[in-house]
């Protein structure tokens, strides 16, 4: 519809939704603002060595936020590494190969995996997750114990544990948008690919590839998700801020310091450093969300431009 | 050249691995569903409904604080979200194609992108250290922004459903847009919008990390929205967290209604959504 054909009942209804909705737009802004101005303390105080400083004690008030933001990127990263093979997999086994029957049960079971509360999946994570890494390192053998990756006392708590359950809350996510991406690809393009004798991996290949912009984006959305996790990941990594390689040992993330000391922050300095991680973490998360959503969404562009275009047979001999 | 049954093996291969990736996801489901219900039935009875939490040591007690506090928090957030998110919604699906309208609809989904634990942070900043005190209403505030985004998200996609054919008979009636949206085109969404709701509120009822330093937690039964109030997920936090058997227990139990109350919410949203899509392809 034209916008000349508004009446002005019609710009009402514009002006006055509009202005509603603007809140929200405005509201991620404030939300930035809103952080770095409670921060100011502890911004002007340590300026760019709070990014890289490896200390933190609140006793003598010096705050580096170094271990959590190591803490943090390693157990998503490793998180990340863990579920995307199998959220890929399940976006393509729910939108390629699953028979029809079974699609629409499988595809609410695996959603139902982000519709756990992460605190129950903390819960969980205490009373199986941790015994069970603490039994699987102790039963190791000496020499691989020995090594920088596994290295440290059997404690349980520790970043594999972390990192495990970070993996299975942020597959859904992963997997959902991976899922409409691949059913975005026209099916054009595996008939394609089959009439040139792929085989089915080969085909479904081609249907990843043409959609690599939004599968890229699906990783990256369940990255922002894993960066952000707050208590699952509080209740199994151990919260000792230290910056270590082993999966063994226990670490602490920016979401998890935030989650046990705000409460307890007693004087200003203390409370300025723990919001200041609050908005790195905005910061990181924000960046990280954007790009995932910019992609998706050049996707679907190029996807819906493309559909309409019908198919006419050239006529023959036409000189173009 | 990889010859053509090497071709067709990593094929297949693939393709069960694929297969293997699915039950490999509902394991980690099926285990933690199957011992949050074995755990939690155990301390679930009628006491955790109607009694308070009761001293480290003392048989018994239960959650009735968290449950009312979980279900006040739940309705204040969604007062202060169900509104704006449903006119953004609104606008978002009307001008679908503006400026403003992308802007909306990409500010919703960074907001969704936003942790949980940062709107705790920021709604602390707002309410909470202006007045000293935390509060129950800090808490339905942070509960509010958790849901915004969800709920315009849902309301605008909905909306984009409703067949093209009603608005166009409303306006060829001479209905202004304003006016076919408000008497026509949203009554048809009306039940979708609202079970979508519902499972946005059930969801945001699992959050703990924005309540933390917002409602905080509250030993003693309270309903005042200017004090700190109980909530199920911090009270499971706190008893998980605790060294004391019993409150493991309980902990197990609040986690169980926790779950089941998402479940139910789930599978009636499901039901609902294949009703509606069944009337509107009319099958």
């Amino acid at each position: 519809m034209s916008r000349r054909l508004l009446s002005r009942h019609d710009i009402g209804f514009r002006l006055g939704t509009g202005l509603v909705a603007l809140s929200l737009v405005l509201l991620v802004v404030f939300i930035g603002l809103e952080l770095a101005r409670q921060s100011q303390l502890s911004i002007a105080k340590f300026g760019l060595s709070f990014w890289v400083n490896d200390v933190w004690d609140p006793v003598s008030g010096e705050f580096g936020a170094r271990p959590f933001i190591w803490g943090t990127l390693y157990s998503s990263i490793l998180a990340l590494a863990l579920a995307t093979p199998i959220a890929l997999g399940i976006a393509i086994y729910l939108s390629e190969l699953c028979p029809a029957r079974l699609r629409q049960p499988l595809t609410f079971l695996t959603e139902l995996l982000a519709a756990i509360p992460s605190i129950v999946y903390g819960l969980w994570g205490i009373f199986v997750l941790v015994p069970a890494v603490r039994a699987l390192q102790t039963s190791m053998p000496d020499a691989l114990r020995a090594l920088p990756i596994f290295y440290g006392p059997p404690l349980g708590v520790g970043m594999l544990a972390a990192v495990l359950i970070l993996a299975v809350m942020i597959i859904p996510f992963t997997s959902s948008v991976a899922r409409e991406v691949l059913r975005a690809v026209p099916v054009a393009q595996r008939e394609a690919a089959y009439a040139l004798g792929a085989t089915q991996w080969e085909a479904i290949r081609a249907a990843l590839f043409y959609g690599r912009t939004g599968i890229i984006g699906a990783i990256m959305l369940g990255f922002g998700r894993a960066l952000g996790e707050t208590m699952a990941v509080t209740m199994v990594i151990g919260n000792n801020p230290q910056i270590s390689l082993s999966l063994f040992a226990p670490q602490y993330t920016m979401a998890a310091v935030l989650a046990n000391e705000f409460t307890e922050a007693a004087d200003e300095l203390y409370l300025d450093a723990l919001i200041e991680v609050g908005l790195v973490l905005f910061v990181i998360t924000l960046i990280v969300n954007v790009a995932s959503r910019l992609l998706i969404w050049r996707m679907n562009r190029t996807v819906t431009a493309r559909k309409p275009a019908p198919i006419v047979a050239a006529p023959v001999g036409d000189a173009a | 050249m990889k010859s053509d049954t090497a071709r067709r093996l990593i094929s297949r291969t693939i393709t069960w691995l694929c297969a293997a990736a699915v039950l490999l996801a509902l394991a980690p489901l099926a285990l933690i569903l199957f011992l949050v219900v074995t755990q939690g039935i155990l301390s679930l009875n009628l006491d955790f409904f109607t009694h308070m939490p009761v001293p480290v040591g003392e048989p018994g007690g239960g959650m009735a604080n968290a449950i009312v506090g979980t279900l006040m928090l739940i309705g204040m957030g969604a007062l202060f979200a169900v509104p704006i998110g449903v006119i953004s919604g609104i606008y978002a699906a009307e001008f679908s194609g503006s400026r403003m309208a992308t802007a909306v609809q990409f500010a919703a989904d960074t907001l969704n992108g936003v942790p949980s634990i940062v709107i705790g942070v920021f709604v602390y900043g707002i309410a909470v250290l202006p007045f000293k005190q935390f509060s129950a209403a800090a808490g339905g505030l942070a509960l509010g922004v958790m849901m915004l985004p969800i709920i315009t998200r849902t309301t605008e996609e909905l909306l984009k459903l409703v067949p093209l054919s009603l608005r166009e008979g409303a306006l060829a009636l001479g209905a202004t847009r304003g006016w076919t949206t408000i008497s026509v085109v949203l009554p048809a969404a009306a039940p979708g919008i609202i079970t979508g709701i519902v499972l946005a509120l059930a969801r945001i009822a699992g959050e703990t990390a924005p309540l933390l330093f917002t409602a905080f937690n509250n030993r003693f039964f309270s309903t005042r929205l200017d004090q700190p109030i109980a909530s199920l997920t911090v009270q499971v936090f706190t008893y998980a967290i605790s060294p004391y058997q019993e409150w493991h227990r309980q902990a197990w139990a609040g986690a169980l209604v926790l779950v089941g109350l998402v479940l139910l919410c789930s599978v009636m949203a499901r039901y609902a959504t294949r009703r509606l899509e069944r009337l509107q392809t009319g099958h």
